[in-house]
This record gives C-alpha cells, structure tokens and sequence, in this order.
C-alpha cells in the first residue's frame, strides 16, 4: 500500500426493528427501540455513546439505533467493523428480550438491517470515505454521482416491492427514497450525497464524502463492492485521472429506473444530450479504475484486485444473463434466487406475504436465525472476514485514532471514570482534566492520550467489567 | 454451536450417496444432489421464520430516520 495514500472510511448503519409479542401487553416500536438502549444507558448513562471498539451507538431520531463504525483504513477492517456492529446491536436486543420476560411480556425482537418498512419509510446506511480538500468538490461530485446511481448493479440488496397485487422486484433498497444529487439535508431532501461538511479532522486538508445513497449490505462481498469500487474511483479522481462527462440529465429518475432494471440496459439520458446504460456507465467507470489501478501499482494488491475481478465479473454475468457467476457474492443476485426457490417451492404468488416476510427476515443479524448467516453455513453466501475476526472488532479499535478513543473508553470504564468523548475529543470530567484534542484521523499513537490513560489508571483499582458488557 | 452441527447433520442426511454404478458426473445425479441439498436449506429456513408471516409483515413500521 506504500504507493497509494491511505483512506478514512466508515459506515454509519441505522436498523430498524421488529418484535412479535406471544404474551402480555403489545409495545410500540419506539418502546421497543427504549428497551434495547437500556443496557446502553446502564453502561454508560446515555443513549448516544463510544465503545471500547472506537464505535459509537446511538438512539438516532425515529427509533432507530444506530452504529457508526470506528474510523477505518483497512477494507476489510470496515467489513468486520460493520458485522461487529450487527452483533453489537443484536446482543442488545437479546438483553432487551431478557427485561421484557421479567416484566411479563414474551417477545421476539427482530433487528433488521435494511432500508425500507412494510409502509415505506426509509432510513439508511451512509458511507464516509475522506478525500483531500485541494481542488474543487465539483471535480469528484460530477462522475461520483453517475457513479452512485448505478453502483446498485453491483451493491443493491434487492427489494420485493408490493403495491396491492403488484411485485416488483428491485435492484436497490435505497433507490426510491432518494430526492436530490447533491444537498447538505438528509431527512428532507435526502440527497445522494451530502455535503454537509463535517471532517472530524484538519478543515484545511480534508473534507468527508457522506454518501447517503447505498444500501445496507448483509453480504460481505457485496460490502466490500459497494466501499471497495467507490474508493477506487475516489482515488481515480484524486491522482487528477481525466474522466469523460458522464453526467445524467436526471439522476433522481435515473436511480429508480435502474433500479427497476435489473438488466442494466435501459437508456439514461445524459446531460450532455444522447443516452448510456447503466451497464455501459459501470464498464466505462471500470476500466477507467483498472487502468488507474495498474498505473499506481495496485491491481494486485489485496484486496483491490479482489475489488477489480468481482466488479468486472458482475458486470458480465449481467451483460450475459448469466447472474449464476455471483449468486453467491452479489446481493440483490442471492436474495433474488432464494426468493425464486421459496416462491418455487411452495407455489407462491410474487406478491405473497411469505415471500415479503422472506425478503424482511433476509436482513435479520441474527447470527443462528438470520438468513445471509444460514446462507453462509450452506456455502451460498461468501465471506472475507472471519467470525474470529468480527469478534475481535466487538472490541478492539483499528490502528487510527479508533485505537487512542478506544483504550481512552475502556480505562475509564474499568476505573469507572466520568468521561465525554466524540470523535475528536477526549475528556475526563473533572476540574483537573484538559481536553485532548485528536485532529488528525490516522494517528494512533499519541503521548497525550497515553499520559491520559496512565493518569486513570493511577487514580484507583481497576473494576472488572460485568459479563457482557456493551463495551 | 449444537444446532449449526444440527443443521449440517441434517444436509449430510438429505445429500444423497451417488450409486457405485452411476458416474459421479451424470447431470440427473448432479441435479438430485444440488435439489437436496436447496430443499434441506428451504426447511432450515422455514424454521426459523415466523409462522405469521402477514403479523409479520404489517407489523414491521418504523418512523423515518437520519
């Protein structure tokens, strides 16, 4: 990796819920969402907190708990950090299972990553990639935003959309449920990308990308298509690659009709006058990263090359109607064939409930239960990362500034130390404490924060963490 | 972990053992096989899916996010 520079990524996730109650009184979702966040609140007194992992979890607005995956480097690390997240939150919906029982109340809680409810409301999955601030943002936002409406050929989770009797399946979760190209709102317009800019880093240097457009991805490899081929066109555009105008004239309408197009050969009208497939538009943004990829010598560099031989092979599993070549890598592929074998089985209509609820529990993280986890046990769902892997990102932070957050996090907790952090601050709360201030985002070895962590644990005993604790 | 050996168990079962007399590659054998074992998958998932599927379904309303 030494020829390229290294990139800030994460993945913010908002999950929705879903409980069945056997016994005792119904609750509403955001009670159910107020159960799974005690466990948080006990640990650390506040719905909205860092984890010894570098993460933070949170009761976002309408419900919704949410993690944010610790600020990555490493590919692969974001995908673990992204499944330890579902874990993470599972484990506290099995907690809140526990406290409904005491109470009386026999419920299942459901934890769903995706992107739409049964009545159309959305919530999302935005990624942060950091990009250098020299030059203007117009220069990346022109190709990422065609780039972005037809990533879905190659990150889409796949949506049965029913409207009375009529299906539809969808390439895309998120597709319908975007309003704008570019805006700094999410909630009201929801724009594919946010401008919005909040670095959490030196202003003068960088800015974050907040790309609010994909979808949540269950499988790994999809993961990695979705972060892995936006990351090669973000480099692409960086090292100043000449890339020609591929602007949509629409790419509100765009994004749906791909998403309904899972051929990817319906015309898009460009802005420049005439028409390009969604196909075309991947194959042209390929070969464009290959060539830039082979020019700074990482093509063959894990997992890039991964990135560059999945990208291409699903593109031509489309092309040639042979979407078997990644029916066990591709997203809205694999939940597309299992849907047509349940249907198949038990001679289901397309629009059947079944096969709604199917779609639903497909993204359940569930670990014995979930379907994605059932997938990989029969060897149809690929993985890259480890269980061992994914555990040890329950917990331990990768080497940027997550490292310095979380030791920060886990010292005051066993010393059980008042503390404030976000992502750049950390602070003990009492009158003697300074705040240390941690700007640059790859650093993860700082004397402040070592002297800080030394001061705690001079202070008293360590206490030993409950069993299962959240952090 | 007993109940991931359950399942495996169980796919071992429904995979059938290709007669000594028949090429391991006939395309009918190849398809008997591949059909066993998307059936023992279909069961495993027909266990763990709620039995109300429309409770299921109509229930899961959520408020709108970010």
């Amino acid at each position: 990796m030494s020829a390229v520079d290294r990139r800030i990524i994460g993945i913010e996730t908002e999950f929705g819920v879903n409980a069945t109650f056997r016994e005792g009184p119904r609750l509403a979702p955001e009670e159910v969402a107020r159960y799974l966040f005690r466990k948080v609140v006990a640990w650390g007194r506040s719905s909205n907190v860092f984890l010894s992992n570098g993460s933070r979890l949170y009761l976002d607005v309408g419900s919704h708990p949410e993690y944010a995956t610790a600020e990555c480097v490493d590919l692969l690390d974001v995908l673990a950090h992204d499944k330890a997240g579902e874990l993470i939150v599972q484990d506290l919906a099995d907690d809140a299972e526990q406290r409904l029982a005491e109470e009386g109340m026999d419920a299942t809680i459901y934890v769903l990553k995706n992107n739409v409810d049964s009545r159309g409301n959305s919530y999302g999955s935005h990624e942060n990639y950091l990009i250098r601030r020299d030059g203007r943002l117009e220069r990346v936002t022109d190709t990422l935003v065609p780039f972005l409406v037809t990533r879905q050929l190659v990150s889409g989770a796949g949506r049965l959309h029913v409207v009375g009797e009529r299906a539809t399946y969808l390439v895309s979760q998120r597709a319908d449920h975007m309003w704008e190209g570019l805006s700094s709102a999410t909630t009201r317009s929801r724009p594919i990308i946010n401008t919005r800019d909040e670095p959490h880093a030196d202003p003068e240097r960088y800015r974050r990308l907040h790309v609010i457009v994909g979808d949540s991805t269950m499988s790994q490899t999809t993961t990695l298509l979705r972060i892995g081929t936006t990351d090669l066109v973000l480099r692409m555009l960086e090292a100043g690659t000449i890339v020609p105008d591929l602007a949509l004239a629409n790419p509100v309408q765009a994004i749906r009709d791909v998403s309904r197009d899972p051929t990817g050969r319906r015309p898009l009208a460009r802005q420049r006058g005439g028409t390009i497939t969604a196909l075309d538009m991947q194959r042209e943004l390929l070969e464009l990263a290959s060539r830039y990829a082979a020019g700074a010598g990482i093509a063959d560099t894990a997992p890039y090359d991964q990135v560059l031989e999945l990208w291409d092979r699903t593109l031509h599993a489309i092309d040639t109607d042979n979407l078997a070549l990644v029916d066990t890598e591709v997203e809205w592929v694999m939940k597309k064939s299992l849907l047509d074998s349940y249907a198949d089985r038990h001679g289901l209509a397309p629009h059947d409930e079944r096969l709604q609820q199917l779609d639903l529990a497909w993204h359940d993280v569930h670990p014995r239960r979930g379907l994605v986890p059932i997938l990989q046990r029969a060897g149809r769902a690929r993985t890259l990362v480890d269980d061992a892997r994914v555990a040890r990102a329950m917990h331990e932070p990768p080497q940027t500034r997550a490292r310095l957050r979380g030791d920060f996090v886990r010292a005051a907790q066993e010393h059980r130390r008042d503390f404030t952090c976000d992502w750049v601050h950390l602070k003990l709360n009492d009158a003697a404490s300074r705040t240390v201030v941690c700007k640059d985002p790859f650093v993860s070895v700082d004397a402040r924060v070592e002297e800080l962590i030394a001061s705690i644990r001079a202070g008293s005993a360590p206490h030993t963490e409950r069993p299962g604790s959240v952090g | 972990m007993s109940e991931q050996q359950k399942f495996t168990s169980r796919r071992d079962d429904a995979a059938p053992e290709p007669e000594p007399a028949v090429p391991p590659a006939a395309p009918q054998a190849q398809h008997a096989e591949r059909d066993a074992a998307l059936d023992s998958l279909l069961d495993e998932i027909d266990g763990v899916l709620e039995t109300n599927a429309q409770e299921f379904v109509h229930n899961f309303v959520q408020k709108g996010g970010q």
